[in-house]
């Protein structure tokens, strides 16, 4: 097992040197660059090219990728460009903003795509299932920018029950966590729609799966109690799902750049989004560094718990 | 006896009159009290920026970042007087309390600082500060030479060439020309505490976070992304200008629909540039909606160097093919202003230019014929970079498109190229002779004029062609130079407002710009906000207003 997980980590260095790799080249081809995001618009090209040498942007590409990749190696991810505060700094903040939301909305989502996925399978061809999939289709379906919007519409300005944005009071009087709970229910319902839809689909094809089996028909035929047997089916359909709950976990930690910047929640897509406007390289590439090494590790999480689920997987 | 019945009437008048006096007295008083108690709370503003502007100095984030930042924590040498919103506001003393032109060299101005001034750390604000945040602007060899600062003021401090002290509270600056615009320069720039940099162990991003400026509002709290907490500095050098508010708190909301919910759902009071379609529900609401004409132009800068926008008859008949009300009206809510100029008409700079821009499709056409051009087979064929959003862009997608059909009206077929705002920038600078925009007829940005070095020099000066400037057309006209630099050599305002006015009347009957609109710089306010005023500046009092508990 240990072999396993060493091999498993040593894979994951050359895909996060091609993800970085990937994203320098992509910043670095698109039209823009950060001095003229920091700088007025009517600043003159002469004083952004001093500006340029001064911070080392008028070198060849590969010499500036090399730079950024042997500080990397050494932990250092560098300063903003537009803000000057090290990457490390705001990474920290906005991934821990990003995390407590992707649990809430994990929690939310999974728990009602394992629930509603299994129960539509149970219930194949009746009223039951035809709901809970058109629920799942509706989830993936819709646009979760759109659900903010109409949730804030709703909820904030109609009935004015919860606040439309910002993940504390915008006022003087005390925040908690309190506060940030109240915050995080639009964000969180927005947000966990598309894996509550995700889990859903795959739960109910993975418990369909394996009602057809043999051994399920075997328990029955044994009179084993249908608790027993719902037991013995959600085990084995549960390693897909895992896996997709992992996955998805991963996406929702890489934080959704439109319900996060709808909500004005200072997470890692609103991080990302404003390192894109600003061609801020530095944030761009230690985020996306960061959040694909999250990835990685999450992937290799899920695989251990798998194993430990399905002896066959640990067998292999 | 009836003597003394007089005297009686004569007291009881008296006391009666005193009663009466007493009690108006005492009304007043109650009234007033009751003003005061009302003055405080917690002012809330959704900005559009997506972060907090810099706050360790000169703000970046544009003029947004002046706005909220700027000059709340700091004062320039000169400032802009917000208070008012009828006339253009005007440059009266900030930090220094009188400036004049020395008799023997009319590059050396010198400026008497305003005694007694302390920053927010304590320390004394003297003609040494002056000059150590000078050199931390432009002294490549100081040690508080700050590039990023230096980059953010280099467009608005052009003419300052050195600075010495001539006493603890007097300071002489020398100019590159003579040149009268330099309090239009000074406004720009803020003085910060060189003691609180050597606190922070000189590190310019960690005074962002404990900044002393001299400014009216002190920073109490910085969240990166999510907040600025700004509270009254008490012991303020113009106890006019005490602010009103108790607190101040600026949110970073770039989506214009959240700050509308935000304002709906009143976790702000007051949000800046709300959606236009928004804007009748809002007031329906009971909502303030401020508009104002300021400074501000959303226009198409052509290239003059190569067909068709060289020949003057095709950009005259272009002006005339725009329908501003349309725009101003149909699409924007009202939220614009039409633009025949450069500036607007009751502006000082406008003068009386014999082309007026109204929409005439027939006249537009007509030009067109003249520059040879019948609007069937042979049709003016150009294109325009524009941007999908931006600093002060507005609308700019359907707003364009407005534009396209109206030109394509009468002969003219303008294909948009999009963009995004910062490629847009980029290419700006670059200006319309380089290379890469050797294929484009002109750019959509839109502009501030909010001073003649911004409205001018900047644009139709033969020397500010890039990368020294902004004259991205270029405009090369000897008449337009000589008026310019007569105007920066006039140092009585009103002649140097005459001569500017002469400058525009040539711009507009020239037109290197397709006129377009004025922004009418929409904010929306919470019925609580009380007391505030929309000045025609891209900049405001944040003193004034307070919230009604």
């Amino acid at each position: 097992m240990w072999g396993y997980i060493v091999r498993r980590l040593l894979l994951g260095i050359p895909t996060l040197l091609g993800v970085t790799l990937i994203v320098f080249s992509l910043m670095h081809l698109a039209p823009g660059d950060p001095i003229s995001a920091m700088l007025p618009p009517d600043a003159p090209q002469e004083v952004v090219q001093m500006i340029r040498q001064q911070m080392g942007f008028d070198r060849p590409l590969p010499v500036q990728y090399w730079l950024w990749l042997t500080r990397v190696v050494q932990g250092d991810l560098g300063r903003s460009i537009a803000t000057r505060r090290p990457v490390i700094q705001d990474i920290r903040s906005a991934l821990g903003n990003t995390f407590i939301l992707a649990l809430a909305a994990a929690c939310l989502g999974f728990t009602l795509g394992g629930t509603l996925g299994s129960l539509a399978a149970f219930s194949r061809g009746r009223w039951a299932d035809k709901m809970f999939s058109a629920a799942a289709i509706t989830g993936v379906s819709l646009p979760h920018y759109w659900v903010a919007i109409l949730l804030i519409i709703i909820f904030s300005v109609e009935l004015n029950w919860l606040p439309a944005m910002g993940m504390q009071s915008t006022g003087s009087e005390s925040s908690g966590w309190g506060e940030v709970a109240r915050h995080m229910i639009l964000p969180t319902i927005a947000l966990a729609l598309i894996p509550m839809g995700v889990i859903t689909r795959m739960a109910r094809a993975s418990v369909l799966e394996i009602l057809s089996q043999e051994f399920v028909m075997t328990l029955r035929a044994k009179g084993l109690w249908s608790r027993t047997i719902t037991r013995h089916v959600v085990k084995n359909a549960a390693p897909p799902v895992l896996t997709l709950m992992g996955l998805q976990f991963g996406y929702l930690l890489g934080g959704s750049v439109l319900v996060e910047t709808v909500f004005s929640w200072p997470g890692s897509g609103y991080l990302l989004n404003l390192a894109i406007f600003q061609r801020d390289f530095p944030v761009l590439q230690g985020t996306i560094l960061v959040l694909a090494s999250f990835f990685v590790m999450l992937n290799l999480l899920v695989d251990i718990v798998q194993s430990f689920v399905d002896p066959r997987i640990r067998r292999t | 006896m009836a003597g003394m019945l007089n005297r009686c009437e004569a007291v009881t008048h008296e006391v009666l009159v005193g009663l009466f006096v007493g009690l108006l007295v005492l009304i007043l008083c109650w009234t007033a009290a009751m003003g005061a108690t009302e003055r405080g709370g917690t002012l809330r503003i959704g900005m559009t920026a997506a972060d907090i502007p810099y706050t360790g100095g000169q703000p970046d984030q544009g003029f947004e970042g002046f706005r909220f930042i700027g000059y709340q924590l700091y004062d320039p040498l000169v400032r802009w007087d917000l208070s008012q919103g009828e006339q253009l506001p005007a440059i009266v003393p900030g930090l220094s309390e009188s400036w004049e032109v020395s008799k023997d060299d009319n590059t050396k101005w010198i400026f008497h600082l305003r005694r007694g001034v302390k920053f927010h750390d304590g320390t004394d604000f003297n003609a040494d500060a002056v000059l150590w945040n000078w050199d931390a602007l432009k002294n490549k060899d100081a040690p508080q030479y700050d590039p990023t600062q230096a980059g953010l003021i280099s467009a608005r401090a052009t003419v300052i060439k050195s600075w010495r002290k001539l006493d603890e509270y007097t300071v002489e600056f020398t100019t590159t020309r003579p040149s009268s615009f330099v309090p239009y320069q000074l406004v720009y720039v803020f003085y910060v505490s060189p003691t609180q940099w050597e606190k922070v162990r000189r590190d310019w991003r960690a005074l962002a976070n404990s900044p002393a400026g001299t400014g009216p509002f002190k920073l109490t709290r910085l969240v990166p992304r999510e907040r600025a907490e700004l509270e009254p500095n008490r012991d303020y050098w113009d106890k006019k200008r005490v602010p009103m508010a108790d607190k101040v708190v600026l949110l970073p909301m770039p989506e214009a629909t959240t700050r509308l919910a935000a304002l709906r759902s009143g976790q702000v009071d007051w949000i800046e540039v709300p959606p236009p379609d928004a804007i009748p529900g809002l007031r329906q609401a009971g909502f303030q909606v401020m508009l104002r004409p300021y400074p501000h132009n959303w226009t198409y800068t052509l290239a003059l160097a190569r067909p068709p926008w060289d020949n003057k008859l095709v950009r005259q008949a272009a002006n005339y093919a725009i329908d501003r009300e349309g725009i101003c009206k149909s699409l924007l809510n009202g939220t614009c202003l039409p633009a025949i100029g450069e500036v607007y008409p009751s502006h000082p700079w406008f003068g009386n230019p014999k082309q007026r821009y109204e929409h005439n499709p027939a006249k537009a056409k007509e030009l067109l014929q003249q520059a040879g051009y019948d609007g069937k087979g042979k049709r003016v064929k150009a294109s325009m970079l524009i941007s999908t959003s931006g600093s002060g862009q507005m609308l700019p997608l359907p707003m364009n498109e407005f534009v396209q059909e109206n030109l394509r009206e009468v002969g003219i077929d303008l294909e948009l190229v999009t963009i995004e705002w910062n490629a847009l920038t980029q290419r700006g600078r670059q200006g319309l002779q380089h290379p890469d925009n050797a294929q484009l007829g002109g750019m959509n940005i839109s502009y501030n004029f909010q001073e003649p070095q911004s409205a001018f020099v900047r644009f139709f000066h033969s020397t500010s062609v890039p990368p020294v400037g902004a004259n991205r057309m270029p405009y090369l006209n000897p008449e337009m130079d000589r008026l310019i630099e007569a105007a920066e050599s006039e140092f009585d305002l009103d002649k140097q407002n005459q001569i500017l006015a002469k400058a525009h009347e040539i711009i507009v009957d020239d037109a290197p710009w397709v006129f377009i609109v004025h922004d009418l710089n929409p904010r929306a306010l919470s019925p609580k906000v009380k007391g505030f005023v929309q000045p025609q500046s891209w900049f405001v009092d944040l003193t004034l207003p307070w919230v009604e508990k």
